[in-house]
């Protein structure tokens, strides 16, 4: 097949972007996105212009470094599936594709499609983390966990930290990823002794790193190639307040 | 015992400022300020559609309202904070996230949203605009000051009379109705929406308090626009 692409094109930060538009063609549907941009990208190679940046890696669906706009919509029109994962069988020829950046303030565009997703390691690094150093690897079956609170937590480790959440919200807000990790180890009897202190370090390094304010819209459930619940962030809601009054009477 | 009071009082300034200082604190100012509102329109309906009992009952009813001025003024003070407090954080909120999101898409529609989402700030101003001329209208008297000096036969400020004739204006009826549309939309996603925030909603339950805020915000509608609309039919006169 062959279709249009209207290409965000973006030198650095500091430049300002614009759309080009590029021809694909001989486009197989058994392609996935991104190799659909590979063969873009190599005719730009032949003709000796500059490539199209975009972020891969495991091209499996599980790194979450892969993510695009496509024709508004974070990851393309597939629901539950990242950009890498998305075949070509769900375009038409002769269709016209828009493809942009993730954007919002806190996810500064490196080059083209790439942006800076470094905020969401640095929210990571500021409570996403059970803190003991133990020796070998204990037995599996040595804490007993309640089937319900395994099956939560498992969903909410899902999370592959893409930030389609924060590209889809209209307020660029990242509360589907920080609730997604404060469930997934708060809800583990390991994680749960710092559930506290995480979800305070939490939320304030996101709100430091100037995302912006959930209102409730749901957007970002939709986006979510791993099919995240807003049932975490009400659980990081409450689990949110009750750290607050903790920690005043503490 | 100085020393515990005074650090029981400065942990309290603590949680109020840390509150204030962060998204999920503000988002649950906007809940329970929301909250607040949405019940005091449910009474406030109420309240007025004792039109159709006729003007003794209405009368006596405002009567009652302002028989104890410590009350009136404690509760005219309350909400009067609590609007306030609801429209400063929206305003913040509102800039924090247009600042985190300054460009848009070049295409497609928004994610999953809808257009009661969208707008929640514009049918919020209107609504604040609404606010000022009812209190013009019916409390303060700025708008005609007359329909606050009638009185009835046993000398209480006769609302009855005040209703029918604010209402007789078309114009005037206009605005109202067109005001409560927008609090029929403010409130369809608002009333789900404060839930969540407060991290009471799940999946689960959804469908139930999606269901529960559309549904009071068609009945706020249709309550409070059948009192200008009746006044304009001629069916209460
Ligand atoms: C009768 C008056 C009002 C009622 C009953 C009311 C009620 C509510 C409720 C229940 C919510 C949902 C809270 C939540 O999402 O947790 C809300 C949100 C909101 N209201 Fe109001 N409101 C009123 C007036 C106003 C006014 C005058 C403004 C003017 C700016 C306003 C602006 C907003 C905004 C922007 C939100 C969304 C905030 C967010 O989700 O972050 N509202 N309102
Ligand atoms: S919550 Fe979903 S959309 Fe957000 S970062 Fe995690 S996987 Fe990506
Ligand atoms: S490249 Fe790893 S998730 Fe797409």
């Amino acid at each position: 097949m062959n279709l249009t692409l209207r290409v965000w094109r973006q030198k650095n930060a500091k430049t300002s972007g614009q759309f080009v538009t590029y021809q694909a063609t001989d486009i197989s549907a058994e392609m996935s996105f991104l190799e659909m941009l590979d063969v873009v990208n190599e005719e730009l190679i032949k003709k000796g212009e500059e490539q199209i940046a975009f972020d891969h890696d495991c091209r499996e669906g599980i790194c979450g470094s892969c993510g695009m706009v496509i024709n508004g919509t974070p990851h393309g029109p597939l629901s539950a599936t990242t950009t890498c994962q998305l075949h070509m069988r769900f375009f038409k020829d002769g269709d016209t594709i828009t493809i942009e950046p993730w954007r919002a303030s806190s996810f500064p565009i490196i080059k083209d499609l790439v942006v800076d997703r470094t905020a969401f390691d640095r929210i990571i690094q500021s409570g996403g983390f059970v803190s003991v150093s133990t020796g070998g690897a204990p037995d599996g079956n040595a804490i007993p966990i309640p089937k319900e609170d395994a099956d939560k937590a498992m969903d909410a480790a899902q999370c592959i930290g893409c930030g389609a959440c924060v590209a889809a919200c209209k307020n660029a807000s990242a509360m589907l990823f920080v609730s997604a990790k404060v469930s997934h180890l708060g809800l583990l009897p390991q994680g749960h002794v710092e559930a506290d202190r995480r979800v305070l370090n939490m939320v304030a390094t996101m709100d430091e790193e100037g995302f912006g304010n959930c209102t409730n819209t749901g957007s970002c459930e939709a986006a979510c190639p791993k099919e995240i619940s807003l049932d975490n962030i009400a659980r990081m809601n409450r689990a949110y307040a009750k750290a607050l009054f903790k920690n005043k009477l503490a | 015992m100085a020393a515990s009071a005074e650090s029981m009082q400065a942990s309290s300034a603590g949680l109020i400022l840390r509150l204030w200082q962060s998204s999920i604190g503000k988002k649950y100012v906007m809940a329970v300020t929301g909250l607040a509102l949405f019940l005091f329109v449910i009474v406030h309906l109420a309240g007025n559609l004792q039109i159709y009992l006729g003007p003794y009952k209405i009368n006596e009813y405002a009567h009652l309202l302002k028989s104890t001025p410590a009350v009136l003024w404690g509760a005219r003070a309350g909400l009067l904070a609590i609007v306030a407090l609801h429209i400063v954080t929206a305003l913040q909120l509102t800039a924090a996230n247009r600042k985190a999101r300054p460009a848009g898409y070049a295409v497609g529609k928004p994610v999953a949203s809808t257009f009661a989402q969208r707008t929640i700030l514009v049918s919020g101003l209107v609504l604040l605009a609404f606010i000022i001329f009812h209190l013009g209208h019916f409390t303060i008297g700025f708008v005609d000051p007359a329909l606050l000096d009638l009185r009835d036969i046993y000398g209480r400020h006769d609302v009855y009379r005040m209703m029918v004739n604010g209402f007789s204006n078309p114009l005037v009826s206009i605005f109202y109705i067109v005001s409560m549309g927008l609090l029929l939309l403010h409130l369809s996603h608002g009333v789900s929406s404060l839930f969540q925030s407060l991290g009471l909603r799940s999946r689960k339950t959804f469908r139930f308090f999606d269901r529960l805020a559309k549904g009071a915000a068609v009945l706020l509608f249709l309550g409070n626009c059948s009192i200008p609309l009746s006044i304009l039919l001629g069916i209460i006169k």
